[in-house]
């Protein structure tokens, strides 16, 4: 068993726009692109051109239809997910080696690799399915928040946020301290009233996602008066006389 | 137990240049250690994806690095279609096209048909063409959105996407329809998530909720083919609640412009013009005629006019008299469209107050076109934007010139808050060349091929009648094909109709699978030989592509392409532009890593062989090479003085924009400046840029137009009347008497809807089916890449609940989908959110077992499928006796959205979708199994 840390300074994580997502997957690749390019080669992918591939992605986006009950009207909405990067994380305090762990400074939960046997107890332990197990490493892969971009003195101060942050089009993605009042991301969560994956799991998830807003109707029944009575050449002289008037 | 994470990632070199996943054309990042690319991601300083990249771009590194890539220029070494070649060198290559193009440039060019798919150079594929003196090129846009092009660029000079944007960040209200999510995509997604956090509000038409559509806040789930319909029906409602703007009318439009309503007239249907051919308008003040360009005329909206017995009205007059028919009421369409009357009512409504109650304005002094002076950019925050959805019907063009005129009578083309032209347009097809087809032998054409007619004069008939063209662009059946009918190409080369053919050329189009009507009986006119001599019917068939794709086993001889990140390529305004409705921009790709296979970018192969073939504007006076790469054509062609392929860095100094002598360190200077080039336009000339005398000035000077080019919107489209009126026109010009009713009924000057669909055949085929492109996939493309292919690895058939309901589907279950012609069986799904007369599917996810690398029996070609078996070219034989093309009858746009089906519930034991086609042999390695 590892012990959770007190994370008092910082808790970073993402805050999520169900309102503006528009379900494009730019998020999984890209995250699955700065995750396994280079140096941290870490990904696989198994029967990468054969028949049913298996690859490792940190992040999916899974497509739901709801029913609303208003006009009888499905709505479809798309729910990305990664590690939510729990305060009370399961996967670290049931890991049997220490290898899962939280970041004490800021609350960030990673595995390391070194010491992960693969056991899958994480896993199991996630009531999000938010682990991965490389089927090649045979370790536990997770989101990082790409700390190998925000904690990059090489990179620009303005990449320094995980790669689904940057590449994401319609910008449903903020990467933030949810400790820190007065962040970007804590205002917007509680102007909007974010909420919690599965609070009854008491887990409390760092990560906090914005519902829809109430989307607008405009249906109007037919009303005859305000149509206008006339016919074309009483709408063309009232054009006429509309013109005389500019 | 703080870990320190890697972080070598940023000490590579950074090169930036341009994606070529899908035609949004992003800046990208790439990252590249030793020859090899490690990293991409999105550009933050480039105008159009600011940074983003979507799932496309961002799996870039496995198209680059596809197991598909061709590897060596290849010779045909079994049967066409077997898949089995042989490797030659490129001398042979070259030497073996240029014994087969040389005699047919001697004797007869128009043998040689090159069209071309997935290409970002048309205006130099275009411009080597008509080096050559072949009539027959064009790229892909026949098949594709011509006629959201060509409305577009007829009625308002411009179009959506690369012509233009909504105000992203002043509209308050955006309409779209039968968007695809795939062109403008990123800039689109960014727009959206701005608008919406402003508080904008989306309403999106489509039959499918997905995307997009799915955060809309109004969603209108209309059945294909009738967005023309519902759009009419908005004008009917504005123009009955009288809220439109009868200023922009007035001043901006060829509303006030006189028709000549005289039947017995030849000028009936035509413009009154003075002796210079300029339309006149009647002054509202004096009631006399003025020219419309007059500095002090008011135009009239209502006012007729009659001279001797010749009577004329305004557009103004007929297009109420067309609109305000209780045709087009809400309760009168809604069946047909699938929308309840009260969502028709309340949208116009909505739109109204929008653009009249919530109007805005920039103070900014400004000029307009008759010299007045002007205080502000009055702007009315209503946008539009439609793609393809709306675009690939038969009814297209007339729906997408609907669109336009919505937009105009709201008065919200080119204002703030509207819908905004990207330089370099606006540019009226008065200002565009028209088409050329006089070819002869050891010559070039006598201009370039595509243009915009302006009547029948300008169609694609030789003095003796025939018709100059093979896909038959620019007759009667088809008169405005302005982006020419690459669908109609294979099937006219193997009919031998208008005549027979040498050389069959194409470039990066998918023509044997996806990108074709009727892929069986393509493969099969690809592949038929001469009983009597037992040559191919097509007798030559090049191709080049960067992959193995379907195609490329129907061909003799492969030069095979480059990928995107080992070429150079411009982003050209000569060409289909990027650009922001703030700023001219371009842009380029570099060689960022070279081959590590025998391959040559093919604008490269293009130049070379014109050397070789001897073509003028490519060889010096000693017939050598004029350009030594295409890199160094790109730097050094002039299309007109001082204007070439990339405006930026141009001249001596390397600081002229626009216009300026030719730089050889060009290229560099788009390195050094991120792969790009932009410039702003002063404030004064970014809004009413069709009518703003410092934007027209400020364009000719940019060398986007030789003079300025002020123009009114056509509302009333002229060249369409002209069109309808063939009883004087010589012989060699007069379009066949089974054409006659269908071209006066379908070129109307005003925008005008018919039903595709015919009530006895909808009897027995009552679903439309038709597909959407997954954001994270472009055409055939997407499923080889090995991360996109785990997103989309196969497809199946969406079907509504009703349908879903009424044949008992269950999850896993498989469907026979027949068409009038043929049929499919499928796995099927259930969706919710679509028109419940609507089935579909993702575009483009089914391959053929042994291509692209892939293995033989990967999902994709086993559970995968293309509804393009279901489609055909010609539509089933009508009462008049005659099979119809199955396209638009203005343009020639293919109709792929037409498609009825029937569905039936099967057992399908083997969980095979079919038609299977039988395994292609693979010249190239099936794709490695572990990538690490």
């Amino acid at each position: 068993m590892t012990n959770l840390p007190k994370c008092e300074n910082k808790k970073l994580g993402l805050l999520i726009d169900l309102d503006i997502c528009v379900g494009c997957h730019a998020c999984v690749v890209s995250c699955k692109e700065w995750n396994s390019s280079g140096d941290t080669k870490q990904l696989s992918d198994i029967n990468a051109h054969q028949k049913e591939p298996i690859g490792t992605f940190l992040n999916h986006v899974h497509s739901f239809e709801k029913e609303n009950k208003e006009n009888n009207e499905s709505e479809p909405f798309y729910f990305p997910k990664s590690c939510l990067h729990c305060e009370d994380a399961p996967c670290v305090t049931v890991c049997p080696t220490g290898a899962s762990y939280k970041r004490p400074e800021d609350g960030i939960v990673l595995v390391n690799e070194e010491d992960c046997m693969g056991c899958g107890l994480c896993a199991w332990a996630c009531p999000y399915g938010a682990r991965e197990l490389d089927l090649l490493s045979g370790v536990m892969k997770k989101c990082t928040l790409c700390v190998d971009r925000i904690d990059n003195h090489d990179l620009p101060e303005e990449d320094r946020v995980p790669a689904c942050v940057k590449s994401c089009p319609t910008g449903a993605r903020s990467f933030g301290d949810f400790n820190d009042p007065n962040s970007k991301v804590s205002k917007i969560a509680k102007e909007r009233e974010g909420v919690d994956l599965m609070p009854e799991m008491k887990t409390k998830p760092v990560n906090k996602y914005l519902l829809p807003r109430i989307k607008s109707n405009f249906d109007k029944e037919f009303n005859e008066e305000e149509n206008s009575d006339l016919n074309v050449s009483g709408f063309l002289s009232w054009v006429d006389k509309a013109l005389d008037k500019l | 137990m703080n870990k320190n994470f890697k972080t070598e990632k940023t000490h590579q070199l950074v090169a930036k240049t341009t994606c070529y996943m899908c035609a949004c054309r992003c800046g990208i990042d790439v990252h590249v250690k030793n020859n090899e690319v490690i990293h991409i991601e999105g550009n933050r300083d480039h105008p159009v994806n600011k940074g983003v990249l979507c799932a496309k771009g961002s799996s870039g590194i496995f198209q680059h690095k596809a197991a598909s890539r061709l590897q060596k220029p290849l010779l045909r070494d079994g049967e066409r279609g077997e898949g089995k070649f042989k490797e030659i060198s490129w001398d042979k290559a070259l030497e073996i096209a240029v014994k087969w193009l040389k005699p047919i440039r001697k004797k007869y060019p128009e043998k040689l048909v090159f069209f071309t798919g997935r290409d970002q150079s048309q205006s130099f594929t275009g411009w080597w063409a008509q080096q050559f003196g072949t009539p027959n090129y064009a790229a892909h846009g026949g098949f594709c959105s011509v006629n959201m092009a060509a409305a577009g660029i007829y009625t308002i000079g411009g179009s959506f996407w690369e012509f233009g944007t909504p105000d992203w960040d002043q509209t308050k209200l955006l309409v779209i329809l039968g968007v695809a999510e795939d062109h403008d995509s990123n800039p689109i997604k960014i727009g959206l998530g701005k608008l919406k956090n402003r508080g904008g509000k989306i309403v999106a038409v489509n039959p499918v909720r997905t995307g997009y559509n799915a955060i809309a806040d109004q969603w209108l789930g209309i059945k294909p083919g009738t967005d023309g319909l519902l759009i009419l029906s908005l004008v009917h409602v504005l123009l009955n609640r009288k809220k439109i703007d009868l200023e922009y009318l007035q001043l901006f439009t060829n509303a006030p412009f006189l028709v000549c309503v005289s039947e017995d007239s030849e000028d009936n249907g035509l413009f009154l013009r003075d002796k210079d051919g300029v339309p006149l308008v009647v002054d509202q003040k004096t009631s006399k005629l003025k020219q419309f360009t007059d500095k002090t005329v008011v135009p009239a909206l209502t006012k007729p006019y009659k001279i001797g017995k010749k009577s004329y009205t305004s557009v103004f007059s007929l297009m109420i008299e067309k609109y305000l028919d209780e045709r087009y009421s809400p309760s009168n369409v809604a069946d047909e469209c699938g929308i309840p009357a009260a969502t028709i009512n309340g949208l116009a409504d909505q739109i109204a107050d929008v653009a009249f109650n919530q109007s805005i304005a920039i103070n900014q002094s400004w000029t307009d076109f008759r010299g007045k002076k002007r205080d502000r950019f009055v702007g009315r925050p209503v946008s539009f934007h439609a793609m393809r959805g709306i675009s690939a019907h038969s009814n297209g063009f007339q729906t997408c010139r609907a669109i336009h005129v919505l937009q105009i009578i709201l008065g919200t083309v080119d204002v703030p808050g509207g819908f905004r032209f990207k330089p370099p347009y606006p540019k009226p097809s008065s200002a565009h060349p028209k088409p050329h087809f006089n070819f002869g032998k050891d010559r070039p054409l006598d201009g370039p091929h595509l243009g915009y007619i302006a009547g029948p004069e300008d169609l694609g008939y030789r003095e003796d009648g025939s018709i100059a063209r093979i896909d038959k662009a620019y007759t009667w059946e088809n008169p405005m094909s302005a982006h020419g009918l690459m669908h109609t190409v294979i099937s006219n080369c193997y009919n031998g109709d208008p005549y027979k053919i040498d050389t069959l050329f194409m470039y990066m189009a998918n023509m044997a699978w996806n990108s074709s009507m009727n892929t069986e009986e393509t493969i099969k006119k690809l592949t038929e030989k001469n009983s009597d001599t037992g040559e191919y019917i097509i007798p030559r068939i090049i191709y080049s592509d960067s992959y193995y794709s379907e195609t490329v086993a129907y061909a003799d001889l492969i030069l095979p392409d480059t990928t995107y990140l080992e070429r150079h390529d411009c982003i050209s305004l000569l060409d289909r532009p990027i650009g922001e409705p703030d700023m001219v921009c371009d842009a380029i790709r570099w060689p960022v890593v070279q081959p590590d296979r025998d391959v040559r970018g093919f604008q490269d192969v293009l130049l070379d062989l014109g050397v070789k073939l001897q073509l003028p504007g490519m060889i010096k006076e000693n017939k050598e090479a004029l350009y030594e790469s295409y890199a160094d054509y790109i730097q050094q062609h002039e299309r007109r003085p001082g204007v070439g392929p990339l405006a930026g860095f141009r001249g001596k100094n390397q600081s002229s924009s626009g216009r300026g002598a030719p730089n050889n360190n060009q290229i560099e200077c788009y390195k050094e400046n991120g792969g790009f080039w932009s410039e702003e336009i002063p404030l004064e000339s970014q809004y009413y840029k069709p009518w703003n005398k410092s934007y027209q000035k400020w364009a000719v000077k940019m060398g986007l137009y030789d003079s300025e080019q002020p123009f009114v919107f056509q509302i009333y489209l002229e060249p369409l009347a002209k069109l309808q009126t063939t009883r004087n026109l010589p012989k060699h010009l007069k379009p066949g008497k089974e054409l006659e009713k269908r071209i006066f009924e379908k070129m109307d000057p005003l925008p005008i809807w018919w039903s595709n669909s015919d009530p006895e055949r909808a009897k027995s085929f009552p679903y439309h089916a038709i597909t959407q492109r997954p954001a994270a996939m472009y055409h055939s493309w997407g499923s080889q890449n090995i991360w996109l292919r785990q997103i989309h690895g196969s497809n199946k058939l969406f079907v509504s609940e009703d349908i879903w309901a009424k044949h008992s589907f269950m999850d896993g279950d498989w469907a026979k989908v027949t068409s009038e012609t043929s049929s499919i069986t499928v796995p099927v799904a259930l969706m919710r959110g679509q028109n419940k007369d609507t089935i579909w599917t993702w575009n483009a996810i089914g391959k053929r077992s042994g291509t692209w690398g892939l293995a033989n029996d990967v999902d994709e070609s086993k559970k995968g499928f293309l509804l393009n078996h279901l489609i055909t070219d010609l539509l089933p034989e009508k009462s008049d006796g005659y099979r119809w093309s199955n396209s638009d009858p203005i343009t020639g746009q293919a109709a792929w959205y037409d498609l009825i089906v029937k569905i039936e519930k099967v057992d399908n034991k083997k969980k095979l979708s079919l038609p299977q086609f039988p395994t292609i042999y693979s010249p190239i390695a099936t794709g490695k199994k572990v990538i690490k």
